[in-house]
């Protein structure tokens, strides 16, 4: 058996409860601390379980209570739609519900979550105070190239200047987090270029004109 | 169909089966067309893959997009449920505090177990797979030989169905002519890997999964299988007729309401019950096989989880086929914790797992490639089995034994991950942050070493002294350690696919400065774990004989991974099903002739 993702470590309960552990204690979190944020062990939301549905629909909100006020809201969704905005490949990131996907993902009771919790929100309200400074306004409020003054000192973590350091590890972890809720839609398919999910009488392989490209032949006949 | 509570249960059964997957599945199987009435005891609920399969289901229907969690590990949508690498309220324990010296356990309490989600890769093990001792002097031999396991191994290809070809490589069996399926066509990155492969020695072709890439020839094959039992025959027929080809879509992890690729709740069960001959009692969480004054098993305790008591089952011989850990954790617990099938001490020692370690790498020919459909049979189509067996006869390499490489770089279905890594884009966002996943996706591959661990002393389980589950049964304890030869072999995998992806122009995406003991993967993690009751030539050295029976409790036949002697670079499965279907006939022999 192959772990499903290259990407995404899967955890053992028990590397987890220890990360978990790890992490509230990097951010200070305790319910007392900070009641607004989900976060500790006794506080967790119930998970979908062990034995969930799995032929039913299910919407952000379903299984756990969302976290989001209407403020935070709006800031998530600029930053969603600034990352993956309407165009030739598809529509915004708004338009297929990745704000509520993020709202259910760092309100999710489970630890990958739960880590990603502080750095999404915290980042969002950093967001918001350095377009109060720069510009006297929220980030949502911004136009286009005013948002971009601020994500352009953000979102490469490999040249961010020091002072924007930390506001750049939330803009790389944001990124990766909405492209995730992005391309598990079937605009997201099309955008990224998968085609599936749909039967076929037969299995063809790659077409003559994509052989041709890499310059390899069909080898099973 | 006789799925059924402990309160409706006969008063006795010729054979009670612990376990309803791949091993337990293929003993109902052969036991019930026999005749035999069989009582089937399955841990987890009962499962109906028909109804509950999320076929076509998309990340954006999902909890969190289908992501994995603690709950799911594979993702929402894996078929795996009431399982995982914990359960709650049954735990497991570790002898040692060090990473590398513990156990993975992952288990699926469900009807058919772990055959739900599996990766479908039935590979036969080839004549020195069985001999591994005579060979190099490391490990055991199996008291059996290829030439007596072989026909088992055609009789299971024909009845689950298995897509591949003969290779007529050394020591990776041909089947015979007309048994394998059609192999599906190579994907992009498999031909380019095959290409690439090609220069450094390393043969990519088609691999062999059970997966049906066309229907199961049903008028022919069940006379084969069942030589005049006609009977038998009409049963299979009509089990065969209802399973469908693979219509090219759906991850096989999910399972398959269509019944396209094998898993034991659409091949084997459904038969087996429809003989009449077959009761299941799901929520069975067996605790101990009895035995008599005798030594004889005379039927298996068990907790019914629904109410929480304990029940009994009486039957003329008891078949546990529970996985590994859990085989030798019911062994140990028998007789109120003093254990039984266990004269020569071994119940519990020389577990193995399957040697692990996956390269990833970026390969920028592969980017921007036209978008066309890959996804295929729901799993992989191409592997390299192991190639090196002369150079490990010249003594060119410093480890004994094989290795194959499953691959994955096909242009899968996103869900639930962001699917390009994020410093691959070099901090884009808006158009062109669209444009550079596009380009990247699908420029992604990755090679992982499948290889044999020889078993040694520092890898068993055993009782622990203090925690129990949440019945109060002894839960397990695991130790776990390589040798050389298992870090050696990592390492070679890593040179190897790093030099592969590097002859493609690709760049691997680890740190080259990691040692083998960071990148192996930790014991249990491909689950593939065998052994704990191995088997053998005498009963001082094992604890079963060739036949499955362990030598101490005649009555008693062990058809799981456990009596594995060695563990080759083949995935267990396919063996676990021929061992058992071979086990079930002598079984059947035995009661013929009146000795049970």
């Amino acid at each position: 058996m192959t772990s499903p993702s290259d990407f995404t470590p899967l955890f053992s309960r028990r590397q987890v409860i220890q990360m978990f552990a790890a992490v509230s204690a990097s951010f200070g979190i305790t319910p007392q601390a900070n009641a607004a944020t989900v976060g500790v062990a006794d506080t967790f939301a119930k998970g979908y379980g062990t034995d969930p549905t799995l032929t039913k629909l299910y919407k952000p909100g379903d299984v756990w209570p969302l976290t989001l006020n209407a403020e935070q809201l709006r800031t998530v969704t600029a930053l969603c739609d600034l990352i993956l905005p309407a165009d030739d490949l598809g529509p915004a990131a708004s338009a297929v519900g990745v704000p509520q996907f993020m709202d259910e993902w760092i309100s999710a009771p489970y630890p990958l979550q739960q880590e990603d919790n502080p750095v999404l929100l915290e980042g969002i309200a950093w967001l918001n105070t350095e377009a109060s400074k720069r510009f006297s306004k929220s980030f949502a409020e911004l136009d286009a190239p005013q948002q971009a003054t601020i994500a352009d000192d953000i979102c490469h973590i490999t040249m961010a200047k020091p002072e924007f350091r930390e506001a750049a590890q939330f803009f790389e972890r944001f990124r990766s987090r909405a492209a995730a809720g992005y391309y598990s839609t079937q605009e997201g398919w099309k955008a990224i270029g998968f085609v599936g999910n749909i039967t076929s009488a037969t299995f063809d392989g790659p077409p003559a004109e994509v052989l041709k490209l890499l310059d390899v032949e069909q080898t099973v006949k | 169909m006789p799925i059924i509570t402990p309160a409706k249960a006969q008063l006795e059964y010729d054979v009670a089966i612990i376990g309803s997957g791949a091993g337990g599945g293929q003993m109902a199987y052969t036991l019930t067309l026999a005749g035999i009435k069989c009582v089937m005891l399955e841990a987890g609920r009962s499962y109906d893959p028909q109804t509950e399969t999320p076929m076509f289901m998309t990340g954006s229907q999902a909890p969190l997009r289908g992501a994995g969690t603690p709950d799911k590990d594979f993702g929402f949508y894996d078929a795996t449920i009431d399982g995982g690498w914990d359960v709650p309220g049954e735990p497991y324990t570790q002898a040692s505090s060090k990473k590398e010296e513990q156990f993975w356990w992952w288990r699926a309490r469900m009807m058919g177990g772990r055959t739900n989600h599996w990766g479908r890769i039935s590979l036969r093990n080839g004549p020195y797979d069985f001999k591994p001792r005579s060979r190099d002097g490391l490990g055991f031999d199996w008291p059996v030989t290829y030439a007596e396991i072989d026909p088992y191994y055609t009789k299971v290809e024909m009845l689950i169905g298995v897509y591949g070809t003969n290779s007529g490589m050394e020591n990776t069996p041909d089947s015979p002519e007309g048994v394998l399926l059609p192999a599906p066509k190579a994907r992009l990155s498999e031909l380019v890997s095959q290409k690439f492969g090609k220069k450094l020695g390393i043969p990519f072709m088609p691999i062999h999964r059970a997966v049906l890439t066309k229907p199961l020839d049903w008028l022919n094959i069940p006379k084969k299988l069942h030589p005049g039992n006609q009977w038998a025959q009409k049963i299979v027929a009509d089990s065969m007729m209802r399973r469908a080809p693979c219509f090219w879509a759906t991850d096989c992890g999910r399972g398959c309401s269509i019944s396209a690729n094998y898993q034991s709740t659409t091949v084997h069960l459904p038969p087996a019950l429809a003989t009449g001959n077959l009761d299941i009692i799901p929520n069975a969480h067996a605790r101990e096989v009895l035995v008599n004054d005798e030594g004889k098993a005379t039927g298996v305790l068990f907790i019914d989880k629904t109410t929480g008591k304990e029940e009994r089952i009486k039957a003329k011989a008891v078949v546990i086929a529970a996985s590994s850990g859990e085989t030798v954790r019911i062994l140990l617990n028998s007789k109120g914790g003093k254990g039984i099938a266990n004269s020569s001490g071994l119940v519990g020692r020389y577990i193995m797992d399957t040697v692990g370690t996956k390269v990833t790498g970026h390969v920028p020919i592969l980017e921007n490639v036209p978008p066309h459909n890959e996804e295929g049979a729901g799993g992989s189509h191409t592997y390299a089995p192991w190639w090196g067996y002369k150079d490990q006869a010249a003594g060119k390499l410093d480890f004994a034994r094989g290795y194959h490489i499953e691959m994955g770089g096909s242009r899968s279905m996103p869900i639930g991950n962001n699917p390009v890594p994020d410093d691959l884009v070099r901090g884009s966002y808006g158009k062109k942050f669209k444009q550079d996943m596009r380009r990247y996706y699908g420029s992604i591959v990755s090679y992982a070493c499948r290889g044999e661990m020889i078993p040694n002393e520092k890898s068993y389980c055993e009782l622990d002294p203090q925690v129990k589950d949440k019945w109060g049964i002894p839960s397990l304890r695991w130790h776990w350690g390589w040798s050389e030869h298992e870090l050696n072999q990592a390492a070679h995998a890593r040179r190897t696919f790093t030099d592969l992806i590097e002859s493609m122009g690709g760049t691997v995406r680890h740190d080259k400065t990691e040692a083998a003991r960071d990148y192996i993967e930790p014991g249990g993690k491909i689950i593939h774990e065998v052994g704990g009751a191995i088997m053998g030539a005498d009963a001082k050295t094992s604890v079963c004989n060739g036949w499955n029976q362990t030598w101490d409790v005649k009555n008693l036949l062990i058809c799981d991974g456990s009596p594995f002697a060695s563990n080759a670079d083949k995935n267990p499965t396919l063996t676990i099903m021929a061992l058992a279907w071979r086990a079930a006939d002598h079984l059947i022999e035995q009661a013929k002739q009146g000795n049970l």
